[in-house]
């Protein structure tokens, strides 16, 4: 069982925030993500941050394991706070050399620029922590109904979708199987060059190509013997809605969104 | 050639929330020239546990030594380790890639450092041994060939670099009745013939164990609970208890003596109990039942 659902990062746990409607968290990510980029003053980040804590803190998500996901971005972070730094022109010059220059103005462009990024990959990253991918592809299936009047196949591509996430935890177990056996027959993968190692990838690729096919022509006709067919209809199993928290939750993703629209208006005399 | 473990444990996704301890403080050891047994039911850790012996599994807490290659060094030799040890995996058919039969025997012994020649030397005498008909197959591709066959294709490919210890991991699951046979006389006789010293088999046919096996080891939820000659294990511990079913000439013989029907010998094998219920109605070598 724990195979099944050890994929991306969910984090199980019951939480307020694990309870929400993922369409609801969905949304919200969106509305942050355009936050932080409406962020210009110390305030408004300041004010990402804490909500952003707060979130954090209520999922129960340790925070070390929100912090190996900003480990894994950190270079992205670093290299965009060193070009900011040493490429932006207006401000007091601290220190200048040839072409570079660094400016108290860049070196705080350049904190925010980083700041957005680690907002982003955090925010992103708890919506992973705190929804299974099935709940997620259920979300999204809902989110894009209104796309069926352009006849778009809203369901078969949420079929398609949840099956193949359905798969990476069992083709991932797959790919471990196939690699211990081709070590045991004494195949090693982690020397030589770029070619030599691509090279010591086809006996573990061309195994998990044919398995691949072998069980979606499996479940296709697992699928068509029970008579299965993607009609419109369907009900679910576990169908979404809107309870209390998430009513909750939208208010308090309302206050903040007004917090930061004002904060960007100037209304509170910050700068 | 000894395989020596000492407090064996382990757990899978430590730290995690899907923390799973598969292995608890398992030690035992395997003497050269012995056919042991692992049983246990799904989950006890068995695969874990022979993951172990060729360092597929990280050692993380306890003692291997295979013939004298300590696997909690450091940077034990891997290579020198699986060259040892041959395994072969539960469906192991499914990691044939190479074009031919004849190249993905080749595979082991190439990376063992075998020059090409020498390698097909090698794999011809493996596929050979097998009981496939070498030049029938060897340019044929193991994705087209029929089930039983690429099973021993597959067994062809790790006997290929002549390992000393050949570890099974549920080596006769999904074969007919008579690819199980076949299989299971094909180890016994690599073994008789000197092709491989040491076997170690995972099975959850207690038949099988019970026919071949000299000593059982049992696991049960990561520990081990048994450890003794297969005949002490099917007639003297609680086989039951550990979810595992009796094999079948165990439990007609303990039915008959419930009955008072005493055969005064502890087979293990149908063939061993027909001898047995024939000594005991004095119908001697041969006679009919
Ligand atoms: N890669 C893995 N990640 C996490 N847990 C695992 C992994 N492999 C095995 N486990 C868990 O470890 C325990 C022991 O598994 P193992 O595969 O060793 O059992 P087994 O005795 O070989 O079972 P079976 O008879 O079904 O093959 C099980 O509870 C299993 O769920
Ligand atoms: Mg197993």
């Amino acid at each position: 069982m724990t195979k099944d659902i050890v994929f991306g990062q969910y984090y199980p746990a019951s939480s307020f925030i694990h309870k929400l409607d993922p369409r609801l968290k969905l949304f919200a990510v969106l509305v942050f993500i355009v936050s932080v980029f409406l962020c210009d003053i110390f305030y408004a980040y300041a004010a990402c941050y804490a909500f952003l804590l707060i979130v954090i803190l209520v999922s129960r998500v340790p925070i070390l394991s929100v912090l190996k996901t900003i480990k894994a971005v950190l270079f992205i972070v670093f290299l965009t706070a060193v070009l900011n730094i040493f490429f932006y022109k207006e401000g007091n010059v601290f220190w200048e050399w040839e072409f570079l220059r660094i400016t108290d103005e860049g070196l705080l462009y350049a904190a925010k620029m980083a700041l957005r990024i680690i907002f982003l990959v955090v925010s992103t990253s708890m919506l992973t922590f705190t929804s299974t991918p099935m709940a997620l592809t259920d979300g999204m299936e809902s989110i894009m109904k209104p796309l069926k009047i352009i006849r778009f196949p809203v369901h078969d591509v949420a079929v398609i979708m949840s099956t193949a996430l359905r798969f990476i935890p069992t083709l991932l177990e797959e790919v471990n199987k196939i690699v211990m056996a081709q070590k045991a027959r004494g195949a090693h993968f982690d020397n030589g060059g770029l070619v030599k190692r691509a090279k010591a990838l086809l006996p573990v690729l061309i195994p998990l190509f044919v398995s691949t096919f072998r069980r979606a022509d499996e479940l296709a006709l697992a699928l068509d013997a029970r008579c299965y067919n993607a009609t419109p209809n369907r009900t679910k199993m576990k169908p979404l809605h809107f309870s209390w928290r998430d009513l909750v939750a939208f208010f308090c993703l309302a206050a903040f969104l007004t917090i930061i629209i004002l904060l960007k208006l100037g209304f509170f005399g910050l700068v | 050639m000894s395989i020596v473990i000492e407090n064996l444990s382990f757990t899978y996704g430590k730290k995690s929330p899907f923390e799973k301890k598969a292995l608890s403080d398992v030690s035992f050891t395997v003497n050269d020239g012995e056919f042991v047994g692992i049983v246990g039911s799904t989950g006890s850790g068995k695969s874990t546990l022979i993951q172990h012996l060729n360092g597929l599994i990280k050692l993380t807490s306890g003692k291997i030594t295979v013939d004298g290659i300590d696997l909690s060094a450091r940077k034990p030799d891997l290579q020198k380790l699986r060259k040892k040890i041959g395994m072969l995996f539960q469906y192991p058919e499914y990691q044939l890639f190479a074009e031919t039969v004849l190249a993905d025997v080749k595979f082991g012994p190439k990376n063992f450092g075998a020059k090409d020649e020498e390698a097909e030397k090698m794999a011809e005498e493996a596929i050979k041994m097998v009981g496939l008909d070498f030049e029938e197959i060897k340019d044929r591709s193991p994705i087209d060939i029929s089930g039983g066959q690429k099973r021993r294709v597959a067994v062809a490919g790790v006997l290929a670099y002549k390992p000393d210890i050949l570890i099974l991991d549920e080596p006769t699951a999904g074969l007919d009745p008579t690819g199980k046979r076949d299989m299971l006389d094909l180890i016994s006789s690599l073994r008789s013939s000197g092709a491989v010293k040491t076997v170690i088999m995972v099975s959850h046919n207690m038949d099988e164990i019970a026919e071949y096996a000299d000593r059982v080891i049992a696991l049960s939820n990561g520990r081990l609970v048994s450890d003794s000659s297969t005949e002490e294990f099917f007639y003297d511990s609680d086989v039951e208890s550990l979810n595992l079913a009796l094999p079948h000439a165990v439990y007609i013989t303990k039915k008959l003596a419930e009955k008072g029907i005493d055969l005064s010998a502890k087979p293990l094998s149908l063939s061993e109990f027909n001898e047995a219920l024939r000594r005991k109605l004095s119908l001697g070598e041969g006679g009919a039942l």
